[in-house]
């Protein structure tokens, strides 16, 4: 159990008062690529802001390297996120800021490192992510695939240990996307990080990750490594695996009877 | 029957109490972000180069509509003084009149009135739209804390800017005022600038004022911050935001120009 750099332990959460989480269990383990899957709206991203410590649980709790999150002080919770790595849904650039600048940013608030090797290692980011020509843009000259990688390249900037990423495949063109999926793969296992994958692209997510968490109505649905959860019969998973519609997860939002609401 | 009346002015009681309290809850909001802004300032000035920045965008851009402003203003006193001071026969008086009238109320006044349109809407639209794409949001997740990296050098900005914005208006404005009355009118030079030296006092007006407009630069720049980082992240909050932020400003600027000339001419 001690391995496990991010434990999610029985955790409920929502929001003014409209219950979304009921009671999660989740394990991180060092050195792994686990992802989160789930519908639209299920919950995945405030996942993301409950291990940030952006939200407070209403039950349970998160814990990170052993301390629980909801607990520490403001200066706790900063020191715990220096050791993490977030990409935003829609990338969150800073938007008065070029795309050089956007990705030293970390490194200049949080380090003491001089100018020119701060430089280098911008560079060296923003080469791995495929855009190092671009790096004198603002953000509002980029497409949102290109300002996704930048916001990737910014939140690696400073090798964190813990890695999360909100959908890091939409948007993508094929050929960025083959190359994003080995980069998560690849500074997973350089860096010795634990990656946290959200997202609802089963065939990319399956081909990086070691381990999956379905989230359905507020609850773990299932778990499993990529090939057993391929070869489950359970229905929730064929349906999400295989993309169909009728299954045990409504596509639609909880609404009153369509002929009913038509006729009024 | 009864029952109806009831509760008709039960609702209304109800309305204006949850009234009261929301808008005594955001000046409580408002005044805690002032403090945090305080007490995260040191940043500020350690990388007086990030106030720097922000000075650039709250006062040097205000520059161009100041100076225009003042100008007229400064113009428009003159032409109304010397219409009313010739009739006493004391029309060398209107470099006084010019001086005293920009240095003590309408420099610091319309200084800060433009400044809430300029520079607060900006600051406002500006953290409401970093709120909205969730840049505070990341801000907050690298550990860096977005009222010491954001709020706090453009507070600080916004209580330089002010004062000297002001000081300029007057400037402009004297400038303004002497070239309508001395060569368009034909009031005496040296009448013109030795009375304006010999009547404006450096404790009592010009000292006075400069107050004036660091009280204001401390209430804009902190309206136009609070509003941007209380906007309900949407286009349609933020556009309210902006709107709140001039509306705002202006009632307060006035009403504090009051307060703070009462205590000037008492004490
Ligand atoms: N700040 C907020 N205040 C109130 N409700 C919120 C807030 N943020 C999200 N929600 C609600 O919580 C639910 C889950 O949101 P969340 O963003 O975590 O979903 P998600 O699983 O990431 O969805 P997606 O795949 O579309 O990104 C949604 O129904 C949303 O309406
Ligand atoms: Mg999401």
């Amino acid at each position: 159990m001690t391995s496990n750099i991010v434990e999610i332990d029985n955790l409920s959460f929502g929001y003014n008062g409209r219950v979304l989480h009921k009671g999660i269990n989740m394990a991180f383990p060092k050195g792994k690529v686990v992802a989160i899957m789930g519908g639209s709206g299920s919950g995945k991203t405030t996942l993301l802001r409950l291990i940030g410590g952006q939200v407070k649980p209403t039950k349970g709790e998160v814990r990170v390297n052993g301390q629980v999150v909801h607990e520490q002080s403001r200066d706790g919770i900063y020191q715990l996120r220096r050791s993490m790595g977030m990409l935003f849904q829609h990338g969150a650039l800073f938007t008065d800021l070029s795309v050089f600048d956007n990705v030293a940013f970390p490194m200049r608030e949080l380090t003491d490192l001089p100018e020119s090797m701060i430089r280098d290692l911008v560079l060296l980011k923003l080469n791995a992510v495929g855009l190092r020509g671009a790096y004198k843009f603002m953000p509002t000259e980029l497409s949102g695939g290109m300002a996704r990688r930048v916001a990737l390249a910014r939140a690696v900037a400073l090798d964190p240990s813990i890695i999360m990423y909100d959908e890091p495949f939409a948007g993508l063109d094929p050929i960025s996307m083959g190359v994003i999926c080995g980069l998560i793969r690849s500074l997973n296992d350089a860096l010795g990080a634990t990656s946290i994958i959200v997202s609802h692209d089963v065939k990319e997510t399956f081909l990086i990750a070691d381990y999956v968490y379905f989230v359905a109505n507020g609850e773990v649905a299932a778990e499993g490594t990529p090939e057993d959860l391929m070869q489950s019969t359970l229905p929730f998973v064929h349906q999400f695996v295989h993309g169909e519609k009728d299954g045990p997860v409504p596509f639609h939002y909880a609404a009153p009877d369509y002929r009913a609401q038509l006729l009024g | 029957m009864i029952n109806i009346i009831v509760n008709m002015v039960s609702r209304l009681l109800r309305g204006i109490g949850s009234r009261m309290i929301a808008r005594v809850w955001r000046l409580g909001a408002g005044t805690r972000l002032f403090m945090l802004a305080i007490v995260y300032s040191g940043e500020s000035f350690r990388r007086f180069h990030l106030t720097l920045r922000e000075v650039y965008f709250t006062g040097v851009m205000s520059l161009l509509i100041i100076i225009v402003s003042a100008f007229f203003v400064g113009m428009v006193l003159a032409l109304q003084g010397y219409n009313t001071l010739q009739k006493y026969g004391s029309s060398e008086a209107i470099g006084v009149l010019v001086a005293l009238a920009l240095v003590r109320e309408l420099g610091p006044v319309v200084t800060a009135l433009l400044f809430a349109g300029r520079a607060g809407t900006a600051i406002t639209a500006e953290i409401g739209l970093m709120k909205t794409t969730e840049q505070l949001s990341a801000m907050e997740m690298m550990a860096v804390n977005p009222i010491a990296r954001v709020v706090a050098p453009r507070f600080w900005a916004g209580v330089i800017s002010m004062p000297i914005l002001a000081a300029l208006f007057s400037m402009v404005g004297v400038l303004g005022g002497y070239l309508v009355a001395v060569p368009l009118i034909g009031v005496d030079d040296g009448a013109f600038w030795s009375q304006m030296q010999a009547n404006v006092d450096v404790r009592a007006d010009i000292i006075n004022g400069v107050i004036k407009s660091v009280v204001f630069g401390v209430a804009c720049t902190m309206i136009a911050l609070f509003e941007g980082f209380d906007a309900p992240p949407t286009a349609e909050g933020v556009s309210h935001a902006t709107t709140r932020t001039v509306v705002i400003s202006s009632l307060t600027v006035l009403g504090l120009d009051f307060v703070l000339t009462s205590f000037m001419l008492v004490v």
